[in-house]
Parts: structure tokens; C-alpha cells; sequence
């Protein structure tokens, strides 16, 4: 803001607005509070435990990022004012898919892992086709491609090889240029370095005696922070940004203003295929193996992320930070009860809670926003 | 007065069997405000629908600028000059003004050879541009839910007029707003028309039409009862004409015959 804003007579009917109540109107708020709270809880009860050494914290960080990668492009899509469903049978499927083309067919992984884009960015892009032209929420048209992409997820491999998990990716991998960029790690180097440094711990015998323990970071992580960057500017930075906000907040006044709405719509629903498809090729070249069940209720947790950072179900509001921060927060909590040494389900019991809490802090939130009554 | 803006010669439009316009002519000079009367169903929407270029006329002919002009979509006749303001629909009220303010015409700025969404020009641009319609906002970033039903309708013409609108139409501006709203876009419609902009100002509420009118236009069931400068016609005759008046008892055989 610019002092000039202040040049005319200011209406004494407009109250100063406090710092707390500006502070509150940003999406990020709820995320940045539970991430604080988070952290400070397992500091107090869990330090002792390996959960802030460095296995530790690449232990949570890579499953909030697993979180991350999912959520970004849930929450794109949500500010334009649709849902996806459809992102967990689409990770078990794209998963299904690399495997098929690269153990079953034998072809070169890269070709797996492109083509599995390519089908499963279509069928993104058919989501939202359909949602466009009918008119019906996405709700209904995700939810029918949830049972339609698991029942191919488990259909394929059982008529192929007669069995729901494909194994052997790791092997037909080797030397592939592309699969490297989803399954390998970075900074080797220097993992090394600060190994030999004595700042990070290092394997006391066996084989890889000396090395480090951890020795690089997943490039899950690196695609995490890539998507979450890329996410934030697009949408605060960038013009398509303004037509996702325009697009959810209202669909037609966009439309009168010029907003190609569809256009946005769909290629958010092709987003989040695509995040759902980088989320599989991470996991499937990690366990070297696609399973029929991956990815179950990850569209919940992906959605649930979202609204924990601020978005609102409605569409027209929220922030990637946010959903960013939702995502760490579920990643620390779900691997923080376990060091904690508490019950594993009790995660289940939080992610409702803190669910319920963060959609009625938002719904407050959208009424200081709008000055609805 | 110059040469009109836009003119309207005997326009038709026939919806099916149903004819909604039979045979209207309007025209609207430069910093003038053309008021549109008329009661439900007397043709407005679909007379102004057809001057945006939503609808194609059945018959009639329309010159833009002197020239004759066709509009094939309201993108047409949005390039050509002529922007309509709907009563709803035009705002998002979750997004901040400089946001709602460029919705659809973002300014960019290339960096690094992407072009980034220009925010400082933005904010400058709709502080500036709101000023001088006489709001003063808390600041560029305030979300437009916030702003009274009066405050939204002027962010919606400042935008029209700041991208080069020749003609605005306003339908309906004040028919949800309360008195003082009302006076709040009422002089908005004076500073736009001291810009040289044709104001067409559809209303069913004669006192809002003689506060600000130029020249008044009423419609009939798809007719023009005539056009009158201001001064030269009262209140009541309006109001009448608009009614049917003393024409409602010629109208009553008539009714059922035609449909809506």
C-alpha cells in the first residue's frame, strides 16, 4: 500500500483494521499457526527419539512431501473451483501403468514413464471435459473415475500376470536416463563431505562402513519443492494465477470479464493428473514395484492438506504456501506419533479433528473477507 | 451535438414466434445519458442484449460511428467500444479490486522472459482510476466483498471506462441499491458522461432516469412510445407511458393473443 491511498477523507464509519484481523484474512495463516504448534509439541515430546536427526527428518520430509506433491495440484484446482477424486486411483493407475509397459511389455522406461504422463494427463484433461460440458459437479464425475481407474488398476495386472503387484522396475531401470529424475537423489557429494565432517551420522560397519546414512535427498523432495514453487507463482504472479482465483470465485462474472474459464478448468484438472502421476513414478522407482492398492484415500489427504492451508471448499481462495504447510503438517504428525511411540490410528482421530477445525476457521475467515453477516 | 455513437435504426427481434422487438430506434451521443424505460417485459434487456451484440437483430440496422456495423458476439462490440455493466455478475467478491479491477486484462511484465503478472501497475492504476469516480479505498488489495452494492457497480464502470469503452450500458445499476448508493453511482454516471462516453442507462424507476437523463426512451411491449429531452417531459408523463397509461385500456383485448 502507498500513503497516498489515504489522500481523501477516510469514512469514520470504516474502522482501522488491526494487525491480527489483516494477518487472519491471509489463507497462509492456519497453516503457518498448526506448522508452529506441530513442531513445537514433538520438540517437547519426541527430541530424544531420532525424530530431528538426520534420518529423522528425512523420515518426515519425505513423507510431507509425498503429501506436497498431491496437494498442489489439489489446490490449484480447488481455487478454480472443482475437486478431483480421482487423484488416488490415478496414482495406483499411472503406478500400474509404468509397470505394465516397462516389466510386462519390456519397453524402455522412459517410454513407460512418458507415455503414463501422456494417458494419464488425457485423462485429467477428460475429467474436466466432462465436468465442463455436463454441467455436474466434480464431484460426481471424479468420483465415478475413483472406481473406474482402480478397477483398471487392479483389472490389468491380473490378466497380465496374474498376480495385483507388478515388481522388477528397479532392474528394468538401470541405466534409463529418465527414471533417475524420479527415483534417484541429489547432493550425494556433499552428504559425503559433511559425513566425513562428523556432522552428520555415518554407517559404523558393514559394507558401507563410513559412508554417510543419509546420503543425498530424494528427488520426491526436490519435485515437492519444485511443484510448490512453481504453484505459488503461477498463482500469485502470473495472469492465469488471476483466472484461477476468477474462475472459482465466480465462474460467470469471469466468463463476462473475458476469463477463458473452461480453458483454466480444464488445464487445472490436467494439473493435478500430472501431480498425481509424479507422485506414482516417485513411489513406483522407489519400491522398484506397483501395487493395485496404492494411493488409497489420497485425494482425502490431499484435500484435507489444501483445506488446512487455507483454501476454501468453494473455490476463489487459498494459497500453495498453505497447502504447502498442510501437507508438512500432516507429514510431521503421521511420523511424529510413531517416533512419539503412540498409536498409529490415533493419526486417523487428528486428521478429523484438525480437519473440522481448519473448515470452520476458514468459513470465519471467508465471512471477514466478504463482510457477510 | 456531434454526430451520435451508436444508432439503432428500427431494430427487430422475433424470439420464435414471439416478437420482442418490433421495429425500436435509439441513438446516443457522445456525453449523453440515454435513458431506457420501460416495465418488465417491455424489451429492454432484449434491446440492449441486441446493441452488445448478444443477439443479432431479425431486421433493422445498426451504425456504429457512422458506419454499419454487424456484431457477430458481445467480443465484437466489447473491441468496438460498447460495454455493458450488469447489475450482477460482474465482481468477485472473495478477489481483491485491483484483481476483480484487471480480471481478463492483466497488465505483464516480462521477466526473464516470462511474463509476470504486473501487481504495482495494477494497484496504481485502479487507485487511480477509483479516485477519480470519488471512492477512496482502504488500499488496492481490499477484497470487493467488502465494498456496498453502490461501490461495486462503480469499480465495474471505472473498469469499462478506464479500457476504452465508448459506450456503456448500464442495466439496471441502482434497482438493488439503497438512496444514498443509488446517489453514489447516479454521479458516477455524471463523471463518466463528462468523459464524452454514451451512457445508456436502462431503469424502471423514473426518479432515478430524470435525475440524470439527457434524453428519455420509453418501450412498450416492444415499441418505442417516443423519445423526449429533458425539460421537456414531466414525471407523470413518463410514468404513465411507461405503464401503458392511457393506452392500458386499448392493450387488455390484446392480452393472452401475443403471449410474453
Amino acid at each position: 500500500m502507498t500513503g497516498s491511498t489515504q489522500a481523501g477523507v477516510a469514512d469514520e464509519r470504516i474502522k482501522e483494521t488491526s494487525f491480527i484481523r489483516k494477518a487472519l484474512i491471509r489463507p497462509e495463516l492456519g497453516g503457518i499457526v498448526g506448522t508452529i504448534a506441530v513442531f513445537t509439541f514433538f520438540l517437547l515430546t519426541a527430541a530424544d527419539s531420532g525424530m530431528f536427526n538426520t534420518q529423522g527428518i528425512l523420515n518426515w520430509s519425505v513423507v510431507s512431501a509425498q503429501f506436497m506433491i498431491i496437494a498442489v495440484g489439489a489446490c490449484l484446482l480447488m481455487i478454480a473451483g472443482e475437486f478431483d477424486l480421482s487423484v488416488g486411483s490415478m496414482i495406483g493407475f499411472a503406478g500400474m501403468l509404468i509397470a505394465i509397459f516397462s516389466v510386462t511389455l519390456s519397453w524402455p522406461v522412459w517410454v513407460a514413464i512418458l507415455l503414463t504422463f501422456a494417458i494419464c494427463i488425457a485423462i485429467g484433461a477428460l475429467n474436466g471435459f466432462i465436468v465442463i460440458r455436463t454441467g455436474l459437479p466434480s464431484f460426481i464425475v471424479t468420483l465415478a473415475f475413483l472406481f473406474i481407474l482402480r478397477g483398471f488398476t487392479i483389472f490389468f495386472p491380473q490378466t497380465f500376470e496374474r498376480k495385483t503387484i507388478i515388481g522388477g522396475i528397479k532392474e528394468a531401470a538401470e541405466g534409463d536416463w529418465l527414471a533417475p529424475v524420479f527415483g534417484g537423489k541429489i547432493g550425494g557429494p556433499i552428504f559425503t563431505w559433511l559425513g566425513d565432517m562428523g556432522i552428520i551420522d555415518v554407517f559404523e560397519r558393514g559394507t558401507r562402513a563410513g559412508e554417510p546414512v543419509v546420503d543425498g535427498i530424494p528427488m520426491l523432495i526436490v519435485w515437492a519443492l519444485g511443484l510448490v514453487i512453481f504453484g505459488h507463482v503461477l498463482l500469485t504472479r502470473t495472469r492465469f494465477g488471476n483466472w484461477i482465483f476468477a474462475a472459482g470465485g465466480d465462474a460467470e462474472a469471469a466468463r463476462n470479464s473475458g476469463v477463458p474459464v473452461t480453458k483454466v478448468k480444464i488445464q487445472m484438472f490436467m494439473f493435478t493428473a500430472f501431480c498425481a502421476t509424479v507422485f506414482a513414478t516417485c513411489q513406483v522407482m522407489e519400491f522398484g514395484s506397483a501395487g493395485a492398492d496404492r494411493g488409497l484415500l489420497k485425494e482425502f489427504e490431499a484435500i484435507i492438506a489444501v483445506v488446512i492451508g487455507g483454501a476454501l471448499l468453494t473455490g476463489g481462495y487459498g494459497s500453495v504456501i498453505g497447502a504447502a504447510l498442510g501437507a508438512l503438517i500432516f507429514g510431521v504428525v503421521q511420523q511424529g506419533l510413531f517416533f512419539a511411540g503412540v498409536e498409529s490410528s490415533l493419526f486417523r482421530v487428528f486428521l478429523g479433528a484438525i480437519l473440522l477445525g481448519a473448515v470452520i476457521l476458514n468459513t470465519y475467515i471467508r465471512r471477514l473477507i466478504t463482510g457477510e453477516r | 451535438m456531434s454526430d451520435p455513437i451508436i444508432q439503432m435504426k428500427n431494430i427487430q427481434k422475433h424470439f420464435g414466434s414471439v416478437i420482442a422487438l418490433a421495429g425500436v430506434s435509439v441513438d446516443v451521443f457522445p456525453g449523453e445519458c440515454h435513458c431506457l424505460l420501460g416495465d418488465n417485459g417491455a424489451g429492454k434487456s432484449t434491446f440492449i442484449k441486441t446493441m452488445s451484440g448478444v443477439h443479432k437483430p431479425t431486421a433493422g440496422e445498426i451504425f456504429f460511428e457512422g458506419k454499419p456495423m454487424s456484431f457477430e458476439d458481445p467480443r465484437d462490440a466489447m473491441e468496438a467500444g460498447i460495454a455493458t455493466v450488469h447489475q450482477h455478475l460482474a465482481m468477485i467478491p472473495l478477489m481483491s479490486v485491483s484483481r476483480n479491477f484487471f480480471m481478463g486484462n492483466e497488465p505483464v511484465k516480462k521477466k526473464f522472459g516470462i511474463n509476470f503478472l504486473d501487481q504495482q501497475k495494477a494497484d496504481e492504476i485502479t487507485m487511480q482510476e477509483m479516485r477519480k469516480m470519488g471512492i477512496n479505498l482502504r488500499g488496492p488489495d481490499q477484497a470487493v466483498g467488502t465494498l456496498s452494492g453502490g461501490e461495486r457497480q462503480t469499480v465495474a464502470i471505472a473498469r469499462a471506462v478506464y479500457f476504452g469503452a465508448k459506450v456503456l450500458i448500464l442495466d439496471e445499476p441502482t434497482s438493488a441499491l439503497g438512496v444514498r448508493q443509488t446517489a453514489n453511482v447516479l454521479s458516477t454516471v455524471h463523471k463518466v458522461r463528462e468523459q464524452g462516453i454514451g451512457v445508456v442507462f436502462i431503469t424502471h424507476n423514473v426518479r432515478h432516469a430524470l435525475a440524470v437523463g439527457d434524453r428519455f426512451t420509453v418501450l412498450n411491449r416492444g415499441q418505442t412510445l417516443g423519445t423526449a429531452k429533458r425539460g421537456e417531459i414531466e414525471y407523470d408523463e413518463l410514468h404513465d407511458m411507461m405503464a401503458g397509461g392511457d393506452e392500458l385500456a386499448k392493450l387488455v383485448p390484446e392480452l393472452g393473443k401475443q403471449g410474453q
